[in-house]
């Protein structure tokens, strides 16, 4: 997540975006590069949604952003077309009928396929005739991301699309994503707090606070620069020493999290572990809400 | 891609229950009414002077002039326009309630986020929803009420049999083909008088974070109490409250089928589109005068006021995606 990728398909600068007085962005730069699937990750309130509104062009903000070559704000239709979103969990109208979803969508969206939508649905228990409002919160997430999936999409911007689904839901959500959809042809964008779920298929990270972007790496810069380290109590001192960012305790022992220390060093000081997205996140936001 | 007839379609998807099922009850109980009222009239035995929407069996009684004839003609006629009217009315309240909820209950459930999700403009959607109340809405009630129409002239014709009585004369001598298209022609210019309301309610829909009835209708109650008021005490208003009145009527009722038959001119001096005459039904609908009211000023003022309303609503729905319930 470099900031000068060449051909990046979201380019913010500067975005801004103020309610009354609380900043939700404060000018905030990044770019997002063709291929990646985009952790967009933060505490309640830290500009996520704020963010993803702005790129598709849901909200007026200060600031350059440029999506796919398109302004959000004035191209917003044209952007549509090769743009996708789920925003939150269970926005489908409730009086629509499956069918009648999809002969809308195939009706108006120029990259839809309803023949693969159908596809997707066979391996549910959604058929044809059942209205939205007949079908359980995981059966609409299911039926969304069939016609999400059967788009031909550039970018496919996810908000918090797993929300309140049992895990077995939630599971195939993801593996269906990356097995059925997911090519290097296309950008995914996902905000959620379940972490541990999407960290296995995060190519980035975006951690954003306070409408301000504290870490923005690769997963493999975030491997090498982010190790945690299992201390004996008697080595305790020495590690604090090294200043870490965090630091808990499990069974007598204290974990500690390291950025981009010498690892040499810290492996004469106990056992060293790849840091976990959690783990890095909670260290991060340390005393946001406090 | 055929964004825009889909757009139609999936109004009609969401409010079939109003678009169909409001009108069709409405003139099924009226068809049910008229049953229950010849079946009491053959109880009774008491057929003459029954009168079932303006005819009866009197009419085919005996020796029957051809004058007799055409008059009951003109009843059939006057019972086809009241099967047009009753929808209408219920049309007016299904209408009304359908464009106060069009940008706003999607907004409410958070399905708004669906619909952005897709390319379509707020343009498109915003027209779509204008045109839906304007043509679709007022076509399938007078479809239906035709069919309503057609299964009354059935009705009384078996019950003219029974009696031994050819009712058929007076169904020639009744005109429903050149009423339906008498009364579908006012559709066009009904669609243009109506704009305004049609704005009017779209741009609360579209503005409304919470209650757009509220902000639709108490405005203008709350403004010609104000004008009023200013006035009592001398201050600046609207010289004479039957001005504002009118133009507060023209935004809240405007969609009432028909309401510009009678409603007043304002400076477009005297009434000459419209010239009911109850002996003479289908005269009274002759395009030749009733498209003069295209010649008012009251209509195309109306209409460029819709076309403001309209932008407004299409600006909000572009920026407003919240409510605050």
């Amino acid at each position: 997540m470099s900031a000068n990728i060449s051909n990046p398909i979201i380019r913010a600068r500067g975005l801004s975006k103020q309610y009354g007085n609380t900043k939700a962005l404060d000018a905030v730069d990044f770019d997002i590069e063709s291929g990646r699937i985009v952790g967009l990750i933060g505490p309640n309130g830290a500009g996520k949604t704020t963010a993803l509104k702005a790129i598709l062009g849901l909200t007026d903000f200060e600031g350059e952003l440029s999506v796919l070559g398109f302004d959000p704000r004035s191209q917003r239709t044209q952007l549509m077309e090769q743009v996708c979103f789920i925003a939150d969990v269970a926005v489908l109208p409730r009086w629509i009928r499956v069918r009648e979803a999809i002969e809308f969508v195939a009706g108006v969206h120029p990259r839809f396929s309803p023949a693969k939508c159908q596809a997707f649905l066979a391996h549910t228990k959604i058929t044809p005739g059942m209205k939205v409002r007949e079908l359980s919160k995981g059966m609409i997430v299911q039926l969304h991301l069939a016609l999400v999936m059967a788009i031909d999409a550039k970018l496919l911007v996810l908000d918090e699309p797993t929300l309140g689904l049992d895990i077995l839901y939630r599971k195939s959500f993801y593996e269906n994503l990356l097995s059925d959809y997911f090519d290097e042809n296309k950008t995914i964008i996902v905000t959620t707090h379940q972490v541990e779920e999407v960290e296995n298929i995060l190519t980035d990270l975006m951690f954003i606070n306070g409408g301000k972007i504290v870490v923005a790496a690769t997963m493999e810069e975030v491997g090498e620069r982010y190790i945690e380290v299992m201390v004996n109590p008697d080595n305790a001192a020495a590690a604090r020493a090294l200043k870490p960012l965090n630091e808990r305790q499990i069974f007598g022992k204290s974990i500690f999290l390291f950025d981009g220390a010498d690892r040499a060093r810290l492996a004469e000081l106990g056992e060293l572990h790849k840091a976990s997205v959690a783990d890095l996140f909670v260290a991060t936001m340390k005393g946001t809400y406090a | 891609m055929n964004t825009f007839p889909l757009l139609l379609k999936r109004e009609y998807w969401e409010h079939r229950g109003g678009f169909v099922w409001t009108p069709f009850w409405i003139t099924t109980a009226f068809l049910i009414i008229t049953v229950l009222v010849i079946i009491s009239a053959e109880v009774f035995r008491a057929q003459a002077g029954i009168h079932v929407a303006g005819f009866s069996l009197d009419d085919l009684r005996g020796s029957i002039s051809a004058t007799d004839i055409a008059q009951a003609g003109n009843g059939l006629d006057m019972s086809q326009l009241v099967f047009a009217g009753m929808t209408s009315v219920g049309l007016f309240f299904v209408t009304f309630f359908y464009l106060l909820g069009a940008l706003y209950d999607d907004r409410r459930d958070r399905s708004v986020l669906f619909w952005k999700s897709l390319p379509v403009s707020d343009t498109a959607t915003v027209a779509s929803k204008a045109l839906t109340a304007m043509l679709v809405m007022p076509v399938i009630a007078l479809a239906l009420s035709t069919v309503a129409y057609l299964a009354f002239l059935i009705v009384i014709c078996l019950w003219a049999g029974v009696h031994g009585l050819n009712a058929f004369p007076v169904v020639f001598a009744a005109h429903p083909i050149g009423m339906f298209l008498r009364l579908a022609a006012t559709l066009p210019i009904g669609a243009l008088w109506a704009l305004p309301t049609i704005g009017w309610l779209l741009f609360w829909s579209a503005y409304a974070r919470s209650k757009p009835f509220l902000w639709a209708v108490l405005l203008p109650v709350v403004a010609l109490i104000a004008n009023w008021w200013i006035g009592l005490l001398g201050g600046p208003h609207m010289s004479g409250d039957v001005h504002l009145a009118s133009i507060l009527g023209r935004l809240l009722f405007s969609i009432i089928p028909g309401s510009w038959l009678s409603m007043s001119t304002g400076g477009d001096g005297p009434n000459v589109w419209f010239k009911p005459d109850a002996g003479h039904v289908i005269g009274s609908l002759d395009p030749s005068h009733l498209y003069a009211v295209l010649a008012t000023s009251n209509l195309w003022i109306g209409v460029i006021a819709s076309l403001v309303l309209l932008a407004g609503a299409i600006w909000f729905r572009r920026r407003r995606i919240e409510t605050s319930v």
